[in-house]
């Protein structure tokens, strides 16, 4: 074990560490520059279970409405050897499919162990790229190292070999209306299914085959319109394959703001809990919340300490970066003289709060 | 936003509550607006599952689809809603402006209002575009018949959604976005777009701050979202049980026991942000009209005006504009933002001010004025009025450049020169054609003046767009004649 592991170990506690899901993996990739989100997920720290401790309980919550139409939906895709999914395939994605192997790896032999599960997708994957037309392989179990540690992806997905080349497919149940779907869904899916072709290629990399053959044009599978009737579409995940890449890379260098953490550190529940996170940068924006378990409580510091980026990122930079709202205001009344190379900034501010007066002044 | 708004940003921190970025309303507010505040059933694309409707604040009208999954209480639902919005646009064709006549002599009217509805929030105007969507290409006969107000609501739906991206149209607004026109808060813009959060920042009720009130709002169980989007839990522990109630009801007497249950739940989920809606539409209505308010709301009407004239004899819109519609829209919304924005400017300082912190406008004192000074240099004597302003705004004009007042664009001028400070403007139009000026035409030494160039753009006319037929090949070629199927009436809607 390599004194990194041992040492974010260390910062976790007595708590089991907390598995990786393609939704974690991809968010590590929104807010890069925050030290505080990059130690805690480096170290399988449960954040979920942090914030509540902390009285910040995350807002996430699944309507079951929602997951109910989700599970409806994907088993039908699925159901009767993905019957629907390759008619799909072949007219809407115009592939020759003759016929087709269909694996579910969900469960082997009654063993559900994460080990054997990953060794038999291993082995399979194996197999698979060395003969038949078409396969595919239901519930893959994957594995990605983050920050050293393997994780394993529990992927909802199916991985397609066709003609020595695998494709992700993954099924989603938002509504693809006139050929086109919600920018911001479409956009989450792709951040998740870039880990899944990131970690499949891995995979196969360790088997000997070139990189390449795990395809960057994911099947994205939703319903068509307002109907339950699927419909298929190439997805290209290149953009988000760069951006996980690096971030991982990034995160693999996490050893250096750890380095700087008191030896001490945890971050075990009880009352040192609130100074241990906060003994680690955070950088908060706004479109945290919608992603990080930890927002609300970032969120509150920020708001605490006065900061422009609470407003949002455009703010801090419409301010010319300044950081502080009480500096920022201060400039801008003239009750603070500007450091040298504030001086344009506050030039700035002054000339805004001016115009502001005036036209206010007018008005009344 | 620039640091103007950004520094609004950070006043409404200091102040503990919403400061303003307006000083005059920019948009009309109708005498009767229709508020809707529309749920959707979650994971669905758009299946609706209730919302409360009506002009008037004392009497909300709940409508509500006891099983959302259900494809025939869908439909019942959209034609409740038809009869309300359809309703609403009758009543706006009773009284008619007679225009003058057009150039080749066609007569000319105008309905005297134009139907304006008010949803909570963006994702509000897109339920309502995709429910448009999924009810206009219904039939009212063959295999899955619907009633005929379906379509005809379908149709209206989509329009209003339409005209929402045309700057400066008032026919469908979302209540958020109307707010944040005016005010500034003290938090980012995505939490503006809770709305019982932004009113809290705008209008925290008494002996609250705007950040306590603001707080109060994130918490779902005390104030309900504002839809489409349901409250999770809401719909976990409290939807669920009241629609299976209904899904097992035995009998009349179940049913009508199931139905009064849901009722009271959704009731309870909608009617917070039916209040918040109306205390919304208070506040804007206490801000003075900005004064081409009037003028936009008369293309507003126009444009229901024709729309409802040709509404017999057209077809549903088409799934997606075809190359030349879609070009010639988007030089449309083009135009129509240019010139939203400059009378926005023209209507109010504290908008002008962006311009001015861009140095596109400046604003002073008048120190030196010749007012009837002529330029002789020509064959006939012009009157050529010069202006000295002084200014502290960075004025990032050329020499040459044709600007013109800001209180009165009729005001036309040219930059001369520009130095340290001072501008000296000559006055090139508007002070009636005489070789002196009419009197009050020319500002005084001492006057307070603020000279754009907004507006001042010579008229570009409409690029010359292809006929439908002739598209090129680019773009496609000529499109297919959209001819409505029997495929688009049935279409399944699960």
């Amino acid at each position: 074990m390599t004194d990194l592991a041992a040492r974010l170990d260390r910062l976790r506690g007595a708590a089991q560490p907390r598995n990786h899901d393609a939704r974690t993996i991809a968010a590590l990739t929104s807010n890069p520059g925050c030290a505080r989100r990059g130690v805690l997920d480096a170290a399988g720290i449960d954040k979920d279970a942090i914030a509540a401790e902390l009285g910040f309980a995350a807002p996430f919550g699944q309507s079951q409405f929602a997951i109910t139409r989700g599970n409806v939906f994907e088993a039908q895709v699925k159901a009767d050897g993905c019957a629907e999914l390759l008619s799909l395939l072949r007219d809407r994605l115009g592939l020759s499919i003759p016929e087709v192997a269909y694996d579910d790896l969900g469960v082997v032999g009654g063993n559900e162990s994460r080990k054997v599960r990953h060794a038999r997708t291993r082995q399979l994957f194996a197999r698979a790229l060395g003969e038949g037309p078409g396969t595919l392989f239901d519930h893959p179990l994957l594995r990605l190292d983050i920050a050293g540690q393997p994780a394993y992806l529990e992927p909802d997905v199916i991985a397609f070999q066709f003609e020595g080349r695998f494709h992700i497919i993954e099924i989603k149940s938002f509504a693809m209306i006139d050929g086109q779907a919600d920018p911001a869904q479409v956009a989450s899916a792709a951040r998740q299914s870039a880990v899944y072709v990131l970690a499949l290629r891995r995979l196969l990399t360790e088997l000997g085959h070139d990189e390449d053959t795990v395809s960057h044009e994911v099947v994205l599978v939703c319903p068509e319109n307002f109907s339950n009737r699927p419909t298929a579409t190439f997805l290209d995940v290149r953009p988000q394959l760069a951006v996980l890449r690096r971030q991982l890379a990034r995160l693999t260098g996490i050893d250096r703001i750890v380095a700087e953490l008191p030896a001490d550190l945890t971050f075990e529940p009880g009352a040192g809990l609130a100074g241990a996170v906060r003994s680690v940068e955070a950088r908060y924006s706004p479109d945290c919340v919608s992603g990080c378990e930890m927002a609300l409580f970032c969120r509150d510091e920020a708001r605490a300490c006065g900061s422009t980026g609470a407003l949002g990122r455009s703010i801090r930079d419409d301010l010319g970066g300044v950081d502080s709202i009480a500096t920022a205001l201060a400039l801008a009344d003239g009750s603070l003289e500007p450091a040298e190379e504030l001086a344009e900034t506050a030039a700035g501010l002054r000339l805004a709060a001016r115009l502001r007066r005036e036209a206010l002044g007018a008005a009344s | 936003m620039s640091a103007l708004g950004a520094l609004a940003r950070l006043e409404a921190v200091a102040a503990g509550r919403a400061v303003p970025v307006a000083t005059v309303r920019h948009c009309h507010l109708s005498e009767r607006p229709l508020v809707i505040v529309p749920l959707r059933l979650a994971g669905e694309a758009v299946a609706p599952l209730a919302a409360m409707v009506g002009t008037d604040p004392e009497r909300p009208r709940l409508l509500f689809v006891p099983q959302p999954r259900n494809r025939d209480l869908r439909f019942r639902f959209a034609a409740e809603l038809a009869e309300v919005v359809l309703g609403r646009i009758e009543e706006c064709r009773t009284a008619v402006e007679e225009l003058p006549p057009a150039k080749d002599g066609t007569e000319r009217v105008r309905y005297g209002e134009a139907p304006q509805i008010i949803v909570p929030n963006q994702a509000g105007v897109g339920f309502l575009r995709m429910l448009g969507r999924s009810t206009r290409f219904r039939r009212t006969d063959g295999p899955y018949p619907v009633d005929p107000a379906v379509p005809m609501l379908g149709r209206w739906l989509t329009w209003f959604a339409d005209r929402y991206e045309r700057p400066g149209a008032a026919l469908l607004l979302a209540m958020t976005e109307t707010l944040r026109l005016h005010w500034a808060s003290g938090q980012s813009s995505l939490e503006d777009g809770n709305l019982a959060a932004l009113l809290g920042w705008i209008d925290p009720p008494e002996g609250l701050t705007g950040p306590q009130a603001a707080a109060l709002a994130e918490d779902p169980v005390a104030s309900p979202p504002a839809g489409p989007a349901t409250d999770p839990s809401f719909d976990n522990e409290v939807l669920a049980p009241a629609i299976a109630g209904y899904d097992e009801a035995a009998d009349e007497t179940g049913l009508s026991h199931a139905k009064e249950r849901l009722r009271t739940v959704l009731s309870s989920q909608l009617v917070p942000t039916w209040e918040l809606m109306w205390r919304a539409i208070g506040l804007l209505r206490a801000l003075p009209e900005g004064a081409n308010v009037a003028a936009r709301h008369d293309r507003d009407r126009d444009s229901f005006t024709w729309y409802a004239e040709t509404f017999e004899e057209g077809f549903p819109q088409a799934r997606r504009d075809d190359a030349v519609n879609a070009a010639r829209r988007l030089h449309d919304l083009e135009r129509a933002q240019e010139s939203y924005d400059a009378q926005r400017a023209f209507d109010d300082p504290l908008v002008m001010a962006e311009y001015r912190l861009t140095g596109e406008a400046f604003g002073g004192v008048v120190t030196e004025c010749l007012p009837t000074r002529l330029d002789e240099t020509g064959k006939k004597p012009k009157l050529r009025p010069w202006l000295r302003v002084r200014t502290g705004d960075p004025v990032r004009l050329e020499p040459g450049r044709a600007v013109c007042s800001a209180a009165r664009p009729g005001l036309k001028g040219r930059i001369v020169e520009v130095a340290a400070g001072e501008v000296l403007v000559e006055l090139t139009g508007g002070m009636g054609r005489k070789l002196t000026p009419e009197p009050g035409s020319v500002p005084e030494v001492g006057d307070r003046v603020c000279f754009t160039s907004l507006g001042t753009d010579s008229a570009r006319g409409r690029p010359n767009f292809p006929e439908r037929e002739q598209t090129p090949w680019t773009h496609g070629g000529p499109p297919a004649e959209y001819v409505p199927t029997d495929e688009d009436a049935q279409e399944a809607w699960s």
